[in-house]
């Protein structure tokens, strides 16, 4: 009955993730294309509206809370993916090794990492070209990666475990759309919360994302970062803890 | 009973309403090749997919290597390989990097898992191919990759189920050859098919399931005694002769002292088909035919197939509700 759970396996499949992703770099678009897409947008479109006049206040205020968007965007391949996936024989395979039960979700989940490495290299560098500036120091730029991967990384279990409950692919974008868009809008990724009525406030005030983009605007532009690191930790510990058994509770009922 | 490599009693699995398997006794002795024929739907799938730990049966149990696949489902992962009916292979992954990755999660070192990899490429004839993603190899291709990557860990029994499935004959005949020297090596097999042949070929003992019951279990030879023998097709050059050609073959298999609905069976080519026991009938048949002046284009010899074994193994069955037109068609 020994199920051991041994996390060299985990990293041998995580390879092959990379692998996949690297065979099909179109897999990547959500890192890449996306986040240019939606810096340009709102700098130049909505940029000197929201703050009055100035588009590269905006953008430093921005390209922080497009990180925490788009992270939670991009989560929603790895549980389309593995919907696919696990209809394949490939996974037969996988389940006829003596490896535990987790290692080709947890192996999914550490691919990620990849990905989202890309996402910040693509959107600070060409935020560079735009002019956005880092005004802390590298130490604290490296922080602001670091945090921001746990999070994708714990986030990303909500869509692993939509995967597993999806009947196709399609459900799994339909699902996790839904839950995304008002999560990264009622937020302040793109605005500050005070002008919106006390109920959503509310809302963005107990948002993970919120969370996530406070402690990164922190890190990236100065002011206290403890307190916003501390209850992203938090948020990463509470979805790990429920939606890590749920997403393997899923897994193994679907064999 | 501690030499059975595989043991297992009463399985019973059900999908929704759908009765997959209704009680399932299996033994297969260690070291020898076990056929499991059947139909599409007979269960061979789900049974292989319990006895590998990748399902679970509703009732019934069952072990391999004497491991209990319900208790104790990781000792029985590590001793064991399955290739699946569609080939469990990583499309996007060149055929070194599959066999290398079932390597590593079976713990052998990168080098060690490597050189696995060479070596099994080199058996199955895909060392030209080892640096090609698998999603560009032929379908027979996939299977001997399939087949490589169930090897890595040299499992002391193998699954395969169903590995000839929509292969040309050629390729199947390379399928076989691997299968023998499967054995040769001390592995113990169970292979379903669909085929009676291919169970011919290679089992030491043959299951025969339908519908989720077993109807038969015997060695090949007990089987095709069971079943008739062989089959001798004729289809005559001229089809305004047929008639002539039902005459002279039943004249044929009267005299040889076989009876059954299933003596003879036109397949809507024109040809006749009648059971013989054996080919010391095909002197006279030819006599018979050039006698009565007809010529052929076909004339072949062959055992039964599925559906006619099904049909003497279900038709002669006592208590039986099932029509066997149905069978047979």
């Amino acid at each position: 009955m020994t199920r051991t759970f041994n996390p060299r396996h985990a990293l041998v499949l995580a390879k092959r993730n990379m692998i996949k992703i690297l065979r099909t770099p179109e897999q990547l678009i959500d890192v890449t294309l996306q986040p240019v897409i939606f810096l340009l947008l709102f700098t130049y479109v909505f940029g000197g509206a929201l703050s009055g006049g100035s588009q590269h206040a905006y953008l430093q205020f921005l390209l922080p809370g497009l990180l925490g968007q788009t992270i939670a965007m991009s989560s929603i391949s790895i549980g389309q993916n593995l919907n696919a996936d696990i209809e394949k024989g490939v996974f037969d395979r996988f389940r006829s090794l003596p490896i535990g039960r987790a290692v080709p979700l947890v192996g999914a989940v550490l691919a990620e990492f990849f990905r989202y490495l890309t996402l910040f290299v693509v959107a600070i560098g060409f935020g560079y070209i735009m002019g956005f500036r880092i005004e802390t120091d590298p130490l604290k730029l490296l922080a602001a990666v670091g945090v921001a991967i746990c999070f994708a990384l714990s986030f990303a279990w909500i869509s692993v475990f939509v995967g597993m409950k999806a009947r196709t692919a399609g459900t799994v974008q339909g699902v996790m759309f839904l839950m995304v868009l008002p999560l990264s809008f009622a937020s302040n990724v793109f605005v500050h919360a005070s002008t919106m009525p006390g109920w959503l406030q509310a809302f963005v005030k107990i948002n993970p994302l919120s969370h996530l983009v406070s402690a990164e605007r922190a890190l990236m532009l100065g002011g206290p970062a403890g307190a916003q690191v501390g209850w992203t930790f938090a948020w990463c510990a509470g979805l790990l803890i429920v939606f890590f058994p749920l997403a393997l509770r899923g897994y193994i009922r679907r064999s | 009973m501690t030499d059975l490599a595989i043991d297992a009693t009463g399985l019973v699995k059900s999908f929704g309403a759908t009765k997959a398997l209704a009680g399932v006794d299996l033994a297969v002795r260690g070291g020898s090749v076990h056929g499991v024929l059947g139909p599409n739907g007979a269960g061979k799938t789900t049974a292989v997919r319990i006895l590998a730990t990748l399902l679970r049966a509703d009732a019934g149990s069952a072990r391999v290597n004497g491991f209990d696949v319900r208790e104790q489902p990781a000792r029985v992962r590590q001793s064991i390989g399955l290739t699946g009916q569609f080939a469990s292979v990583d499309d996007d992954l060149t055929g070194t990097q599959n066999l290398v990755m079932i390597g590593q999660l079976l713990d052998l070192s990168k080098q060690a898992a490597r050189a696995r990899a060479a070596e099994l490429l080199e058996w199955f004839d895909l060392t030209a191919a080892a640096g090609k993603q698998a999603k560009h190899y032929s379908g027979g291709m996939r299977r001997r990759l399939d087949l490589a990557a169930s090897l890595v860990g040299r499992p002391s029994v193998i699954f395969l189920d169903e590995p000839t499935t929509g292969l040309d004959p050629a390729k199947r005949e390379d399928m076989w050859d691997v299968v023998r020297s499967l054995v040769g090596n001390g592995s113990t097999v169970l292979l379903t098919t669909q085929y009676l042949e291919e169970a011919d070929a290679l089992a030491d003992e043959i299951t025969v399931i339908d519908q989720g019951r077993v109807i038969a279990h015997d060695t090949p030879h007990g089987l095709k005694r069971a079943v008739g023998g062989q089959r001798l097709t004729v289809h005559p050059l001229d089809p305004a002769r047929y008639g002539d050609l039902v005459t002279v073959l039943s004249g044929i298999t009267s005299a040889t002292g076989v009876a059954g609905r299933d003596q003879r069976a036109e397949d809507g080519r024109g040809s006749v088909t009648v059971r013989v026991d054996g080919d010391e009938v095909l002197p006279e048949v030819v006599a018979r035919l050039r006698a009565a002046g007809i010529a052929t284009d076909e004339f072949s010899l062959h055992l039964p197939s599925l559906d006619e074994v099904f049909f003497s193994l279900t038709g002669t069955r006592s208590g039986d509700s099932r029509v066997p037109e149905e069978i047979v068609s």
